[in-house]
């Protein structure tokens, strides 16, 4: 059984393919049972943020399964395979173990060390286990995942000077405001990115908070929590002339907030810098935006480039973090690896013994003048024989578990000897 | 010794101006304050070069082009160590301590000896009049800086291609206040620096104001920075448009200053070089 990796991220695909591409969390059953019910993937998890796309899956049949996977991708969001293709990315074996490793750790992010993503595989996996597409590998796998994250982030202090998108607007505000005790920030949206974002904000020292949603009782709520004012979100344009920063993320599927707007909005404000974060994915706020004077429209592709002019300094503790990601790949494979050799000695015994047991029964129901002790002789005979036979294969078997070749033999002679193995077998050796 | 001190504030200023250039590359703390602190040992020399300049000539020592470059600078030096100091913004040097280098080496192409005065010069107004416009001038130049520099974060910002600089840039607003303050500093000199000079106009030639080129030039000067304060003032222009009206404003300044005295016929070009008289 192999772990297959296919999807595309921030770092192969823009944010209009990304948003392409994106399901729906409301909806995940549907893409969940498709993946499972592919030819030869036995286990799938979705991860869809807005900075990655991703699909983990258990299959028997590496590239196929692959292969049917951007399929589906492409099919299932009515795109041609052929658009899709350059942005998608695939792994298998070690390699996808590490790239989920190091999604999971936050070092494959937009914003290295950020620490949403953990959260975002987590609900991802809540979601298969939910819907059971899922299964033991899976769930192992993605287990140890979230460990191998959270020793990176005791061990290692890569987190400690990044909160994500949050972290990198406040930055950006900064090169734009300098000061921000006198600024207001209005949440488009009570998303919880929005939420997180503003916390930052106020923890930086904005004035105020104004929200706005779609459904007025969430912003009054959040208002609330934030010690802010609700907007209703029919009156946003009247109010927006108040708001410095603004943070959109409204799961609308459609432009609210076009470059008409904000001309006569930043009129209003008399020409005052206003800077405009876009979260959502699809876009909320329409891209000339930021042709507007003194406006500033950033999406969360766009911090990408804040974060690589301030990321240096997080080099070394990267690096550290990349040795704790090794060890601990090593470790899982060997378990992996190891996964389909025991139910195969057991099914190699169980062929062989069953074949015996048919054999013996057929000559001992013919074989009038037995002696006493012959049934048990005949018992140990066979056993000795099969035992024999078994030796060399099964201890070559399990030796191989340890050099990394062992699929090789275990695809050999599950075909040779028609060796039927169900998931289920194997669940008894999983329990941690 | 008059020259020997000039050479040494010069001197001082390259230094200066290279360490400031250096920080672009390379920022610290350390590097910033020795910057800092030799450019004021350059200024304080610098100082005492026009105060013996003075005591020599018995006049202000404004009264040709050497002694206008070198004052010229004197003033953009000394209002930009205010300015660094006030805004703990050592960047700002990189951009502005250029400019008053270029004009002490442009200062040294012109003839230095001290010689007697012209006589139409002789007034009590000499002191005032050039005083109050380089002073103004400096105050521009710096308003240059600041505008150059916001026009290049701006760019960082709308464009979010960070390229090393954008960390050593301020922030938009602070480089937007910084231009403004220093427009707020220079309107008013250059203001009174031609009020004064059409009162000294007055009593010298008999008339305010003869649309000499040196006075009409100053006048388009005047125009386009009060259209800038205008803007700024009633509309609330700043950023992009402020910034370059503000280059563009230097521009004219400098030909009003060095354009028409060198370039053009005029009553002002009594410190043209080979013109003796007016």
């Amino acid at each position: 059984m192999n772990i297959i990796v296919v999807g595309l991220s921030h770092k192969t695909a823009s944010v209009d393919i990304r948003e392409k591409v994106a399901f729906a969390p409301t909806q995940m059953d549907k893409p969940l049972r498709a993946v499972v019910n592919l030819d030869d993937i036995s286990e799938a998890v979705i991860v869809s943020t807005c900075n990655r796309v991703e699909i983990y899956a258990v299959t028997k049949d590496i590239a196929g399964g692959m292969a049917r996977i951007k399929r589906f991708l492409a099919d299932y969001h009515n795109l041609s395979l052929d658009t899709l293709e350059p942005y998608l990315y695939g792994h298998h074996s070690e390699d996808a173990i590490r790239h989920v490793f190091r999604v999971a750790s936050s070092l494959d992010s937009m914003i290295v060390g950020e620490p949403q993503i953990l959260g975002q595989i987590k609900t991802a996996y809540g979601y298969a286990a939910e819907f059971k597409s899922s299964g033991i590998i899976l769930n192992r796998f993605l287990h140890k995942a979230f460990s191998v994250a959270k020793r990176v982030r005791t061990e290692t202090k890569i987190a400690s000077s990044a909160v994500s998108v949050s972290f990198a607007a406040v930055e950006l505000a900064k090169k734009i405001f300098g000061d921000l005790s006198d600024k207001t920030v209005m949440l488009v949206g009570a998303g919880e990115m929005c939420e997180l974002a503003a916390k930052h904000f106020l923890n930086n020292g904005v004035r105020g908070v104004m929200v706005t949603n779609r459904t007025f009782e969430r912003a009054e709520r959040l208002a609330d929590e934030l010690q802010g004012r609700a907007v209703r979100f029919e009156e946003m344009f009247d109010y927006l002339h108040q708001a410095d920063i603004v943070l959109s993320s409204t799961g609308a599927p459609h432009i609210i907030i076009g470059p008409k707007d904000v001309e006569e909005v930043i009129k209003r404000r008399r020409m005052k810098p206003m800077f405009f974060i876009d979260i959502a994915v699809p876009r909320d706020i329409d891209p000339r935006v930021n042709d507007v004077e003194n406006v500033y429209l950033y999406t969360v592709d766009d911090i990408q480039a804040v974060v690589t002019a301030n990321l240096q300094q997080r080099g070394e503790e990267a690096k550290k973090a990349e040795q704790i990601v090794e060890q601990e790949i090593g470790q899982f494979f060997k378990w992996l690896s190891s996964l389909g050799i025991t139910p195969t000695i057991v099914a190699l015994r169980t062929k062989f013994d069953e074949v015996r047991r048919a054999e013996l029964d057929k000559t001992l129901a013919t074989w009038k003048d037995l002696p006493p002790d012959g049934q048990k002789r005949l018992e140990a005979l066979t056993n000795a024989i099969m035992n024999k036979l078994l030796h060399s294969p099964t201890s070559l078997l399990k030796k191989s578990g340890q050099g990394g070749r062992s699929d090789l033999y275990v695809d050999a002679l599950r075909s040779l000897f028609d060796l039927q193995i169900g998931i289920d077998e194997e669940e008894g050796e999983l329990e941690e | 010794m008059n020259d020997t001190l000039f050479i040494v504030a010069l001197c001082l200023y390259g230094a200066a101006t290279l360490a400031y250039l250096i920080y672009v590359a390379k920022p610290s703390e350390l590097l910033g304050k020795i910057a800092h602190w030799v450019l004021i040992g350059g200024f304080l020399t610098h100082c005492a070069t026009m105060v013996s300049r003075y005591l020599a000539a018995g006049y202000t020592p404004i009264t040709n082009l050497h002694e206008a470059l070198s004052f010229f600078s004197l003033a953009i030096v000394g209002l930009f160590i205010y300015f660094e100091h006030r805004y703990k913004l050592h960047i700002l040097g990189s951009f502005v301590t250029p400019v008053a280098l270029a004009m002490m080496i442009a200062a040294l192409g012109f003839p230095t000896a001290i010689g007697e005065l012209n006589p139409a010069l002789k007034s009590r107004w000499l002191a005032a009049h050039t005083i109050f416009a380089f002073g103004g001038y400096a105050a521009f130049t710096v308003s240059f800086g600041a505008a150059i520099m916001y026009l290049i974060q701006q760019r960082f910002l709308k464009q979010k291609k960070f390229g090393p600089l954008y960390q050593r840039l301020p922030s938009l607003d602070m480089l937007d206040d910084i231009s403004y303050r220093c427009l707020t500093y220079g309107f008013p000199l250059l203001t009174v620096a031609i009020i004064t000079g059409a009162i000294w106009a007055e009593t010298a030639w008999g008339t305010y104001w003869s649309w000499d080129p040196k006075e009409t030039w100053s006048l388009i000067t005047w125009f386009v920075y009060a259209a800038l304060l205008h803007g700024r003032l009633t509309t609330g222009w700043r950023g992009k448009n402020a910034s370059i009206l503000s280059i563009i404003g230097f521009c004219i300044l400098l030909f009003t200053f060095l354009g028409v005295n060198l370039l053009l016929p005029s009553l002002h070009s009594y410190n043209r070089p080979g013109v003796v008289d007016k």
